[in-house]
């Protein structure tokens, strides 16, 4: 029988759904909403506390695995909700959502070793 | 077979016109485009850390970004669409990743209020380390 790579891309879809679905509405409403509306202190969010977080291997460790996997499972969602939509090339579809997902991933590996 | 099994034609890409006006192809769409959200936070935060590592100057101006009308907007829309991701997802949990005890299945409702604890466990979590 012939072997399917469906379970290497199941896998983080599935995971990075579950993370996405526990982490994803606090961070939103802690990013994008109390700290910008002053709900939560700036200081909650200042540049020496970003960095004393970004700077240790958890904290980098954290927020690789915060990034990489939601992206993938955006990636894969996107995937299959474009071939639900009646486009049918997956694989010129594929090459872009997945190759955004590792831009995504790669760049964030970048800016943390730099950090 | 001899018999041919009659195949309701559905149209390839505009079946979503006909079945658009069923609530559940609705909230099927609704459900899958939370990941245009969740994608495009996810590149704020990749966008946040780049300028992070650009050194203080580049992340306050990160920073003063989001408090722009037009970032709290679309941070409010993606913080309703996270919400519908995580109720549909941990909805369909039961189904998704069924589990025996003995000879029976756990409960749905169980597997589904334990994901909801989970969640709302790690969002004070996040939300204490935050704020202390």
């Amino acid at each position: 029988m012939a072997r399917s790579h469906k379970p290497i891309i199941w896998g983080p879809f599935a995971a990075g759904g579950t993370l996405a679905a526990l982490i994803m509405p606090v961070l939103i409403f802690v990013t994008g909403v109390a700290v910008p509306l002053g709900i939560l202190p700036p200081e909650s969010l200042s540049y020496h506390r970003a960095v004393a977080f970004a700077g240790t291997w958890l904290g980098k460790l954290i927020l690789f695995v915060f990034v990489s996997l939601p992206a993938w499972h955006a990636a894969h969602r996107a995937r299959i909700t474009v071939h639900d939509l009646g486009v049918r090339l997956d694989n010129i579809v594929a090459l872009v959502v997945y190759g955004l997902a590792a831009t995504l991933t790669i760049t964030a590996v970048v800016a943390l070793l730099r950090i | 077979m001899s018999r041919k099994p009659y195949i309701r034609p559905v149209p390839k890409t505009s079946w979503y016109m006909k079945y658009m006006k069923h609530d559940r192809y609705k909230r099927y769409m609704l459900r899958e485009v939370t990941c245009i959200f969740i994608g495009i936070y996810t590149a704020i935060i990749v966008l946040g850390l780049y300028n992070l590592s650009e050194g203080q100057e580049s992340f306050d101006l990160f920073m003063a970004t989001l408090r722009t009308p037009g970032a709290l907007v679309f941070h409010l829309f993606a913080l309703s669409f996270a919400f519908y991701h995580s109720a549909t997802w941990f909805n369909v949990t039961p189904q998704a990743m069924p589990l025996m005890k003995g000879d029976d299945f756990v409960s749905g409702s169980l597997i589904i209020r334990v994901h909801y604890a989970a969640w709302a466990a790690v969002s004070l979590v996040i939300l204490f380390v935050v704020g202390a």
